[in-house]
């Protein structure tokens, strides 16, 4: 492996520290100005994107960079085998990441200023976002698992304090913690991945173990201590597990709608944009171990249960969506959607198209929750102006989009943005990005289903496709509700457009959510593909791999169904409430549904299912079972019985001592001197003493003959 | 960067200043309270100038037992004043000395008595270093002994709840666990070859397979090591808090007072973990060769039975209390990897784990002097009161949930490795780490739990209608500690360098036993 001299791996290295310098002045010093502290922050963040920009277009330009990638390591932890070394390694897909993570926080960084104006923690705020910024762009240009799984940590525990933010309130600290624990869930298992592939192979490195085909040769075909299973597939599904619980897929997806408690941009950045497609960048990054795993032991194990919980999440988080009134919940469950996509096409080895979807989505959906984080904003102002907000009348939800309407005319520039959004998140055929990188997934379906025959494939296709449609109808409802027709309440009467700097994020974004999907027309695409050249992501991208995928010849089949399918999704959406735009007080026609919108509205009971079968047991069991019994009545009592044990025996011992010992010593004669002495006292000489004694007597053995066996007889 | 080579002999500058500094504070008259205060901190401050003298003038390259003080005691009986320190122990040092001066510095406004309390305190620390540089048996054991007695002092005068209960529990515990290690290591003196308690001599030994022979018991015929090593191991282990033998942990943690509790968790814990190691498996390799693969599931239920009980303590102490268990557990893990990651993830483990106990125990402790109750119901809020407290508490809890960037996580990680790595001394070490590996996540839990119940949500104003900040002086005493955290999470190197010197020979050692027990 061999470096492009050394400056270009320092300027990656570099990339990481402006913000957490930033979170260092900010935490420490500048904390009581608010003007200075968003200076620092947007500040930092826009160095650390010139640099990404500058290593991305040198990467851009760099011949084979898959195979010598920008890269530079220094020991860190001498133990072992080999030496723990950390360092930075940008190969395409860190390329790529590196010019969409700094641009969008950048873009977010901004939208802040506008949106958290007023908070008394304002500076904290950056502070924390801060950290995050420098966590995640620790993740990208990490050249190694624990380094990138420092940087995981550290962003799972700003998540945590962002989504806690306003912590007074009991149902944000009770997100706060759901999202962390549920996703430690997945870190614990991870980090055992780690520790695994590391007793393994002695190394932790991304190019040693992924482009060595020795060293994967060797992990696929080693027996690990799950029966059938290779090294390379237990450790992969490991890291998987971690990649489950950050991207919110089944079964641990019940944290993100929940972290929707947290500031918008915080919901855009971390719960949209960034962390949770960190969990995916990692699957996508250790590809070549699932792939590995593939040709040894176990077969395609690793690859059926990536995408089979793919595809799952896609479809099952498409149907919560479809009931959900909260703005930004539609979107949170939308983005559980999309990551199944990924991962799905991460399963059936569609790496460039997983990759692809990646960095699409992280424009779109971060502009759609800027969105939406304008139209509360401008609702809740609205409310405000509407002379409510003062009385202590019934508690309003600016989230609800219910409570919205018409907010096409008195926002437009949120209106058209958000249109170009959601439309991209639908996947509009030809003008929107989204429909580029989803196209690519379900033509990689498509190509396993019905041109190779493949089972596996095929599941995956018809679960998207139904995904893609419940994906176009709920995007289009959510519009409709908040946009369309005439505004419900007086706060949407009174909403006005947000101000410049939540703007220009959004109109920004926009030109990506519709311009981005043209770096990767698929080749031979009539007139689109000789006017883009060709699909440049996938050739740059596939880069990365030690053998360079296939792209697939275009085939219009797959293009005209996916176009297909997402305009069937949007229309139905039309017509069911743009068409007649719901009134004041109207119900949600869904409810027509009955049961089957219960239990969608409910999440399929699946939170409450995981506090019944999860929650409440371990905290039984923590308190009776192990706090309660096993301490304090089995080890204490043990003790304590000891304790007592060795108390009587020592008082035993002492009366021992006291009576037999001292006894026989001087008690012979006391005891002759004492009875002489007591039977003295007895001669009286008097007949009624005697006689006394005698009727006593008699009157005993009355008493025990006669009494005694009646109440033995209760 | 070179230090100067030290001219003194330090490790008895280190050990002794704390003790006479203790005599001298009882002759201070009783009302010049302010005076034994700023005598303490100048003792426990020259004490910790010492100590990290000591650390960075160790000769990292050449490894070994340095400043070597050796003067003849009983030399009939093989008894000297010898001591020395290795990077195993050079670490524990300097946690004692960090973990003096802070507990020093948080008990500042304690009114009751403070002549006594600090000159425990000083009494404390000089045993527990006396056990950490002594390179003669009975020296070490005259220093466990020596501190033993001041805990129960601290504990039953200056203690809360149920106190001498507590003070009497702790005592009978460690108390009974020392003799047990201290008539095995009397066997030892009598089966080896050279009547001798020079620990050098002993290794030498053991290195040769002396306590390998067989004794004849009850007409049994039994190799030594077998015999006695799990007497002595885990004789000293109920100090370290193993399971089924930690129960004076909590409830000793939990009514000490607040530096009393640091000096537990914090260092006293470490004092059993080491003596282990030296005694137990040092002396005795081919005993630990043939106990610790089973020893280590003490240690699992340890790690998961603790943190599950953290989860549902109501008292804030006995959170953090359980916590300690759990967290040491971890160091007996490392222990049984018997490679070099294993041990050096274990000392770094007691090293961190020292400094977080200390900094968990400070913050509660100054909650605890505002709020008279350690009960989480009744308290939350304290966040905005004592910002400060509460980034302790919260970069404590961070590396008690083995947070990257940490020193827990690098402890934890290498004694994961470590014993993952190690599966041809066991089959079942994977499955040690990963039925291990649930309590990281319960740990998280409590800490977020006992985090929120504590500092955030809101404070109860009639309850407390007034509460201050803390004072400087526990602020010193807060970036004291947490500056390590940090340091060793980032630059692991600065500590696992040295430890990795002591570490080696114990490795070699074990390994020698394992190539003869496959003989």
């Amino acid at each position: 492996m061999e470096t492009q001299g050394t400056i270009l791996p320092l300027l990656v290295a570099l990339i990481p520290w402006p913000p957490f310098i930033a979170f260092g002045l900010i935490a420490l010093f500048t904390n009581r100005w608010k003007r200075l502290s968003h200076t620092l922050a947007i500040l930092s963040v826009a160095i650390s994107f010139v640099l990404s920009q500058i290593v991305f277009w040198t990467a851009i330009r760099t011949e084979h960079l898959g195979e010598h990638p920008i890269a530079i390591r220094i020991p860190w932890l001498p133990v072992g085998p080999r030496p723990l070394e950390f360092g930075v390694l940008v190969d395409p897909l860190g390329a790529v990441m590196l010019f969409m993570v700094p641009l969008v926080s950048l873009m977010i960084f901004i939208y802040s200023v506008g949106y958290m104006a007023g908070d008394p923690y304002y500076s904290r705020f950056f502070a924390l976002l801060s950290l995050f910024e420098a966590a995640m762009l620790l993740l990208v240009v990490a050249d190694n698992l624990l380094m990138l799984f420092i940087g995981w940590e550290v962003m799972g525990f700003c998540s945590y304090a962002l989504i806690g933010f306003w912590y007074r309130k009991p149902s944000a600290y009770r997100a706060a913690v759901k999202a962390f624990m549920t996703t430690r869930v997945g870190d614990v298992l991870m980090l055992l991945g780690i520790a695994y592939l590391y007793a393994q192979t002695g190394t932790l490195n991304f190019h040693d173990i992924l482009r060595n085909p020795e060293t994967l040769k060797t992990l696929a075909e080693t027996p690990s201590y799950v029966a059938g299973l290779s090294v390379a597939a237990l450790a992969s599904l490991l890291l998987f597990a971690g990649t489950v619980g950050k991207s919110a897929q089944f079964p641990l997806h019940v944290w993100l709608p929940d972290a929707m408690e947290g500031p918008t941009p915080v919901s855009a950045m971390i719960h949209a944009a960034t962390m949770v497609s960190a969990g995916v960048y990692t699957t996508i990054r250790m590809f070549p171990l699932l792939q590995a795993a593939q040709h040894g032991l176990g077969g395609e194990t690793a690859f059926w249960v990536v995408a089979l919980i793919g595809a799952f999440t896609a479809f099952m988080a498409a149907t919560m969506g479809v009931a959900q009134n909260d703005i930004k919940r539609v979107l949170a469950y939308s983005t559980i959607s999309q990551l199944g996509y990924m991962l799905a096409a991460v399963g059936i080895g569609a790496y460039v198209a997983a990759a692809f979807h990646l960095i699409t989505h992280a424009f779109f959906k971060a502009l759609l929750f800027l969105g939406s984080g304008s139209v509360i904003h401008a609702v809740e102002h609205g409310h405000h102006h509407a002379g409510r907000g003062h009385g202590h009348e019934e508690p309003f939800d600016p989230n609800d989009m219910f409570n919205m309407g018409g907010l096409a005319r008195r926002m437009p520039v949120t209106f058209w943005t958000f249109v170009a959004g959601g439309l991209a998140l639908a996947g509009f055929p030809l003008i929107t990005a989204g429909f580029w990188s989803k196209d690519e997934i379900l033509g990689e379906a498509f190509h396993g289903a019905f041109e190779k025959g493949e089972l596996l494939p095929l599941l995956v296709f018809l679960l998207l496709a139904t995904a893609a449609i419940l994906t176009g109808f709920y995007t289009m409802r959510q519009i409709a509700l908040t946009f369309l027709g005439e505004p419900r309440t007086p706060a949407a009467a009174h909403a006005e457009e947000s101000p410049g700097s939540m703007i220009f994020p959004l109109v920004f974004l926009a030109f990506f959510a519709v311009f981005g999907g043209f770096v990767g027309v698929p080749e031979g695409f009539p007139v689109l593909a000789a006017l883009t050249r060709g699909n440049w992501f996938h050739e740059f991208v596939g880069g990365t791999l030690l053998e360079h995928p296939e792209a697939l010849p275009f085939n219009p089949v797959p293009v005209v169904l996916s176009s297909l399918i997402a305009l069937t999704g949007l229309f139905l959406g039309w017509a069911v409430y743009a068409r007649r735009p719901l009134a004041v007080g109207e119900p949600d026609p869904l409810i027509r549904l009955g049961p089957i919108y219960t239990f969608l509205k409910n999440r399929w009971y699946i939170d409450d299912l995981y506090q019944i079968v999860f929650v409440r047991p371990t905290l039984w069991l923590a308190e009776r079972a192990v706090a309660f019994f096993m301490d304090r009545v089995l080890i204490d009592g043990l003790l304590h019985g000891i304790a007592d044990a060795v108390w009587s025996m020592g008082s035993a011992l002492r009366l021992f001592d006291r009576v037999v010992v001292n006894g026989i010593g001087d008690g012979i004669g006391e005891a002759v001197k004492a009875a002489g002495r007591e039977l003295r006292t007895l001669q009286t000489g008097l007949v009624q003493n005697y006689l006394l004694v005698v009727v006593l007597g008699v009157l005993g053995f009355i008493v025990l003959y006669t009494v005694a066996p009646m109440l033995r007889g209760f | 960067m070179t230090i100067p080579a030290v001219p003194i002999p330090i490790l008895s500058f280190i050990v002794f200043t704390p003790l006479i500094g203790a005599l001298v504070l009882l002759l201070i008259p009783r009302q010049r309270k302010e005076a034994a205060r700023v005598f303490a901190a100048t003792v426990s401050s020259f004490t910790l100038l010492l100590a990290l003298w000591a650390f960075l003038a160790y000769d990292r390259a050449a490894g070994g037992y340095q400043f070597v003080e050796r003067i003849s005691w009983l030399p009939q009986l093989g008894i000297h004043y010898y001591v020395g320190v290795d990077g195993v122990s050079l670490p524990l040092v300097l946690l004692s000395a960090l973990v003096l001066f802070t507990g020093v510095l948080v008990s500042w406004n304690i009114e009751d008595r403070p002549h006594e309390l600090f000159a425990f305190m000083l009494l404390l620390a000089s045993g527990i270093m006396g056990v950490f540089v002594a390179r003669n048996l009975v020296l070490l054991f005259f220093f466990y002994e020596i501190a033993i007695f001041p805990k129960y002092f601290l504990i039953a005068i200056w203690g809360s709840t149920r106190k001498e209960y507590a003070a009497m529990k702790l005592v009978l515990y460690t108390l009974v666990g020392s003799i047990i290690a201290l008539v095995g290591a009397l066997a030892l003196y009598f089966v080896s070859p050279v009547r001798t308690f020079d620990m050098d001599v002993l290794r030498e030994l053991a290195a040769r397979g002396a306590f390998a022979r067989t004794v004849e018991v009850f007409g049994q015929a039994v190799r030594f090591d077998y015999l006695w090593f799990l007497p002595v191991f885990l004789g000293f282990a109920v100090t370290a808090g193993l399971w089924p033998f930690h129960n004076w942990v909590p409830d000793g943690h939990s009514a000490a007072p607040t530096a009393g509790s640091m000096f537990l968790a914090g260092v006293v814990m470490k004092v059993g973990a080491y003596s282990a190691l030296r005694v137990g498996i040092e002396l005795m390799p081919g005993g630990a060769v043939y106990w610790l693969p089973v020893v280590v599931f003490l240690a699992v239920v340890a790690a998961l039975y603790s943190a599950a009980i953290s989860l549902v303590q109501e008292d804030l102490k006995y959170v953090i209390a359980f916590s300690s268990i759990g967290h040491m557990a971890f160091v007996t893990i490392g222990f049984a990897a018997m490679n070099v990651t294993g041990l050096t993830g274990a000392v770094l483990q007691m090293f961190s784990h020292g400094v977080m106990a200390a900094i968990l125990f400070a913050t509660v402790g100054m909650v605890y002097d505002r709020a008279h109750t350690r009960y989480l119901a009744h308290l939350g809020g304290f966040a905005r009161a004592m910002p400060m407290a509460t980034l302790g508490f919260i970069l404590g809890g961070l590396v008690a949930m083995g947070m990257p960037g940490f020193s827990g996580f690098v402890a934890e990680f290498q004694v994961f490795a470590g014993i993952w790595a190690a599966r041809d001394t066991a089959w079942w070490y994977p499955w040690v780490a990963i039925l291990a590996a649930p309590s990281i996540a319960l740990s998280a839990a409590y800490i977020l739990r006992a985090l929120q119940a504590t500092f955030f949500g809101e404070l109860n104003r009639e309850r407390y209608p007034h509460v201050e900040d803390v004072t400087a002086l526990d602020k010193v005493a807060i970036v004291t500690l947490a500056v390590w955290f940090v340091l060793i999470g980032v630059f692991p190197r600065i500590m696992t360098d040295m430890i990795q010197t002591g570490v080696e020979p114990i490795v070699a050692l074990l390994q020698g036993a394992m190539v003869a027990s496959i003989r």
